[in-house]
């Protein structure tokens, strides 16, 4: 049985009539890369400030690197470091002066301090650039900085808010590969965000909607079992043209252009290939290729929002 | 085919900065043109010279006929511009904006009001009409821009990173305009930083560090990949990864519980990936060749053609 | 192409600009409500008058001549007579303490000497921090302690001669345009002259660096909108604010502080037109400039209030100023508009005097207006 860093039960929060947070549950190990996705307002930030401690949930429970979120809040805030694309750090501070000043901020011991002023200068590669003022590094290695001081304090659970929108790939990537490495020596990451390339980087994923959790899977698993719709890449001549005639196919629950080819959501694509292969050469396209694709990330998301959408609808169409 | 927007050597500095070098391009008239690179590549600098609000420092464009500092003010008619930030007001209701950039484009009264509702409804906004544009959701609001940018039909549309921020619904909403205004020979231009939304452009240009590192169709593009990009799936991955780099296989990128490598010959790769972790005692689930997106791309391909 | 003003560009402008304002009651109410406040602290605490002077007096000689020149103290609107020191530490002090700002000391000889028509001095201490007070203080003094000298000398002479001597001169005091020389008539039509100047400039230095801030610029400068009608656009809402806060001050001039207004209405009205055209194009112009709304607001303060405060005529009297200043306070715009409106409010006086005021200001508002426009650039730095 691994250690649990994070667990919540039936945790909810409401503003007055509105529900924020719809009894959500789930559990994310110790070491473990975990991805919190919704979109915006689906009460990812709510989840976050009820487990960072800073605001008190309407009924439920949940623990947080061995902490109750419910009694042991200060623990919590000790025990835990936060770090956002927006994260704040001084521009016209050094790198060493901002180390310092996060330092003083999360009360690291003084017999500590300059060991882990080393940590972080190592970790981010910045001891050559030290004495540099923080505005004149590239964005990349201002990132690595400002997780560096987010774990100055040594945190068992790392909180990361779309921490790579924007930066460029390979900025990115040596990003990820010191979360790996952090994971790796134990630490817990929980990363919330709307982007699916940062999503791809987590071991699991959880889908928030309108409060309620959607999903909750390895990224292969939401590509493969979760996702209810299968995906068909067609490439054929006049593509804008023919997808009015794709979507009509029956089987076909949405149809859309992606680039010059029409990517369509079916329950079963096997059947439908055929049969849409045929309809357009009817119509009189040239048919290059019917081919099933693996989802991205994106069309899953999308798929089970729709999906989501249409029960809530049908339910909604039952009640009045 | 007519060429809407072409730069020849476009550069602009900054001071020291030199925010676009020698920018060379042309885009097809109806066409979808996509601008990718991560943030301070110089998109957005692209952009506001070819929409006439920057001057280069050297080089020279045109846009749909029109020089783009000769005869910027003429290209101002002709263009709808989105920029990065909303540029609406956010205490005018949303179609006492799209009224104001319609005055502003002297858009005809007659007929006006048929636009005025065709577009509403293209963006789904019919039902907010009266609602002010601040209390719009994200993507609401770049529907919004979206709407103003289009109230004069213009022939070229720029759009500066126009999903920043967006949800993934909104998002798939917000191109699905685009590709309706394809359909109507309008030619759009936009950025993105986002290496999934470029997959969606009928042609990309890859800016990095303000110099177009290739400029093709999206295939093209993935064309530059040399080798074949394996897929791996296995047991404790981030151990298998490690023992994949130490097997100097080619390059290694963990994705969460995936592994790609990418071999030379899909596969010779295939047999030394199996052999790797068989010999790490890791059994494998799954292995693929699988097509590279841009992120691929840009982490293999890009390093070497910088420093070439 | 679109060369030549286009007045349903202009009229968008202005609509929403006019839109703005109406949507922001905050922003509305002081805009109307500021100008009033600064009038009323201003027009009160400005007001020149000196009254009610605290004296202490040690009345050494207690007698009924002491007496009498105390009471003629007592009697006089200028002083108020308050505490009572017996001795000079004690003088000190109440001046030290600011328990008074003046202090009158009759000697012991005084009722003896007044008496047997000898000379004798009675003494006056002032704090004198405040030069113009203390001056004004104590020539009213003087002015007291002369009439009651001249008295005795009157009345010595009619009983040596049997009748009044008749005194060599006699000054008739009258003073023209404000009779009773209350100070907040010659105040308040310059001190409209002054918050005006700021206020609107004020106003206007924030919209287009707001637009700058907010990146709805951006959107702007991509359009075919010229920057005349940009301009000319914007300054409408706020130009019909400015005539709003014109009037309320002639109100509260003419009906709190009593001011008379003795020229044409038409003409004040007028020329303040003119005048608010100039310190709109001046914030406009400054708000072209400065890209960032506080950095605009910070400078507008600085370049309206300040010279239109000090260097208009309306604190200071520009005649008495060192003749290098004099010569800076013909570029203050303020300068004029005090000058005309002090003409038009005390004297009644017209175009037939003021023209070369007015044409000045028409100068200054063509100016302003042609810099703010040609300032407005539709590119990025």
């Amino acid at each position: 049985m691994p250690e649990l860093a994070v667990t919540l039960r039936h945790l909810e929060r409401r503003f007055g009539d509105f529900v924020a947070v719809n009894r959500i549950s789930l559990d994310v190990r110790k070491g473990e890369i975990f991805g919190f996705l919704g979109p915006n307002g689906a009460g990812k930030s709510t989840t976050i400030r009820m487990l960072c401690g800073l605001l008190e949930p309407t009924s439920g429970q949940g623990t947080v690197a061995g902490y109750d979120i419910l009694t042991e809040r200060e623990e919590i805030k000790r025990g835990i470091g936060y770090m956002s694309q927006k994260f704040s750090l001084y521009d016209d501070l050094t790198v060493e002066e901002n180390i310092d000043f996060f330092s003083g901020i999360y009360r690291v011991p003084p017999e500590k301090k300059a060991g882990r002023k080393a940590w972080v200068l190592d970790m981010a590669h910045l001891q050559e650039h030290r004495r540099t003022r923080t505005g004149l590094l590239p964005g990349g290695w201002k990132q690595r900085l400002s997780l560096g001081c987010a774990l100055l304090h040594e945190p068992r659970v790392l909180f990361l808010d779309e921490p790579t929108s924007g930066v460029d790939p390979l900025s990115r990537r040596s990003f990820w590969d010191l979360i790996y490495q952090l994971a790796g020596e134990g630490v817990t990451v929980f990363v919330t965000t709307h982007y699916m390339e940062e999503a791809e980087y987590c071991d699991r994923l959880a889908l928030i909607y309108r409060g309620e959790l959607v999903a909750l899977g390895t990224p292969s698993e939401m590509k493969g079992e979760l996702m209810a719709d299968q995906v068909l890449c067609v490439s054929c001549d006049r593509s804008h043209e023919a997808l009015g005639v794709a979507a009509a196919v029956a089987g076909v629950r949405d149809a859309a252009l992606f680039g010059r080819d029409i990517h369509l959501m079916t329950e079963d694509a096997a059947g439908l290939a055929p049969r849409l292969r045929q309809s357009l050469e009817a119509a009189g396209f040239q048919v290059d290729a019917v081919e099933r694709i693996t989802p991205s990330l994106e069309d899953v998301f999308v798929s089970l929002i729709e999906a989501r959408d249409r029960a809530e609808g049908a339910q909604q169409e039952f009640r009045a | 085919m007519m060429e809407t927007v072409r730069t020849q050597a476009l550069t602009r500095r900054f001071g020291e900065l030199v925010a676009l070098d020698q920018l060379t391009l042309a885009v097809a008239e109806g066409e979808i043109f996509g601008l990718v690179g991560p943030d301070g590549a110089g998109k957005t600098t692209t952009m506001r010279l070819l929409t006439g609000i920057l001057e280069p420092s050297s080089g020279e464009a045109w846009v749909d006929g029109l020089h783009a500092v000769r005869e910027a003010e003429g290209i101002k008619d002709r263009i709808g511009y989105m920029a990065q930030r909303f540029g609406l007001y956010p205490d005018l209701t949303v179609q006492e904006n799209i009224d104001f950039y319609a005055d502003l484009y002297e858009v005809p009264k007659a007929g006006r009001s048929e636009r005025l509702e065709r577009l509403l409804a293209f963006s789904n906004l019919t039902p907010f009409r009266r609602r002010l544009a601040g209390n719009l959701s994200g993507g609401m609001k770049q529907k919004l821009g979206l709407a103003c940018a289009l109230i004069h039909t213009p022939r070229v549309l720029f759009l500066d990173e126009p999903t920043n921020g967006v949800d993934p619904v909104s998002r798939r909403d917000f191109w699905r305009i685009l590709y309706q205004l394809q359909q109507e020979r309008v030619t759009i231009f936009v950025s993105t930083a986002y290496l999934d939304e470029a997959e969606r452009c009928n042609r990309i240009g890859l800016l990095h560090q303000g110099r177009l590192m290739a400029c093709d169709t999206v295939e093209g593009v993935k064309g530059l990949l040399k080798g074949a990009l394996l897929e791996v799936r296995c047991e404790s991955p981030r151990r298998a990864a490690g023992v994949l780099r130490a097997a100097a296989l080619g390059s290694v990128a963990l994705f969460g519980d995936r592994i790609h490598v990418l071999a030379a010959d899909a596969d010779r790769g295939r047999a030394a990936v199996e052999a790797a972790l068989q010999a790490g005692g890791i059994p494998v689930l799954g292995l693929q060749v699988i097509e590279p997106t841009l992120e691929d791309i840009f982490t293999s391909a890009i390093p070497e053609a910088a420093h070439a | 192409m679109s060369g030549a003003l286009n007045f349903r560009r202009l009229g968008a402008v202005a609509r929403k600009e006019f839109i703005h304002v109406l949507r922001d009651p905050r922003a509305l109410a002081i805009a109307i409500v500021l100008p009033m406040i600064m009038l009323m602290i201003f027009g009160y605490a400005l007001t020149m008058d000196l009254d009610r002077v605290p004296l202490a007096v040690w009345d050494q000689s207690r007698t009924p001549q002491s007496r009498e020149l105390i009471s003629r103290f007592e009697g006089s609107r200028y002083f108020s007579v308050g505490a009572r020191p017996g001795s000079y530490a004690e003088v000190e002090d109440a001046l030290a303490r600011g328990r008074t700002m003046m202090a009158l000391v009759v000697p012991v000889e005084f009722g003896r000497r007044v008496a047997s028509g000898r000379k004798v001095q009675v003494q006056v201490l002032t704090d004198g921090s405040d030069a113009n007070t203390t001056t004004l203080a104590l020539s009213y003094a003087d002015a007291i302690v002369r009439g009651y000298s001249q008295e005795i000398l009157v009345e010595k002479a009619r009983r040596l001669t049997g009748r009044p001597p008749a005194l060599p001169l006699d000054l008739r005091f009258r003073a023209w345009f404000n009779t009773d020389m209350e100070s907040r008539i010659f105040i308040v039509p310059g001190l409209i002259a002054v918050i005006m100047m700021l206020i609107t400039a004020l106003l206007t230095s924030l919209t287009v660096a707001r637009e700058w801030e907010t990146g709805s610029m951006e959107q702007l400068i991509s359009t075919p909108l010229l920057g005349s009608e940009l301009i000319l656009g914007k300054l409408a809402p706020y130009f019909v604010i400015g005539m709003v806060d014109m009037l309320l001050s002639v109100l509260a001039g003419r009906f709190l502080f009593g001011v008379p207004i003795r020229g044409s209405l038409a003409l004040l009205f007028g020329v303040s037109a003119i005048y608010l055209v100039g310190a709109l194009s001046l914030g406009i112009l400054i708000s072209t400039k400065a890209k960032s709304q506080l950095l605009a607001s910070q400078f507008a303060f600085v370049a309206t209030f300040l010279p239109a405060f000090l260097l208009s005529g309306f604190m200071f009297d520009i005649g008495n100023m060192p003749t290098a200043l004099q010569a800076v306070t013909y570029l203050i715009p303020a300068r004029y508009f005090v000058t005309f409106l002090r003409g038009l409010y005390l004297k009644g006086t017209g175009l037939a005097q003021l023209w070369p005021e007015c044409l000045l200001m028409v100068a200054f508002g063509t100016l302003m207006l042609g810099l703010a426009i040609r300032s407005f650039k539709k590119r990025l730095a």
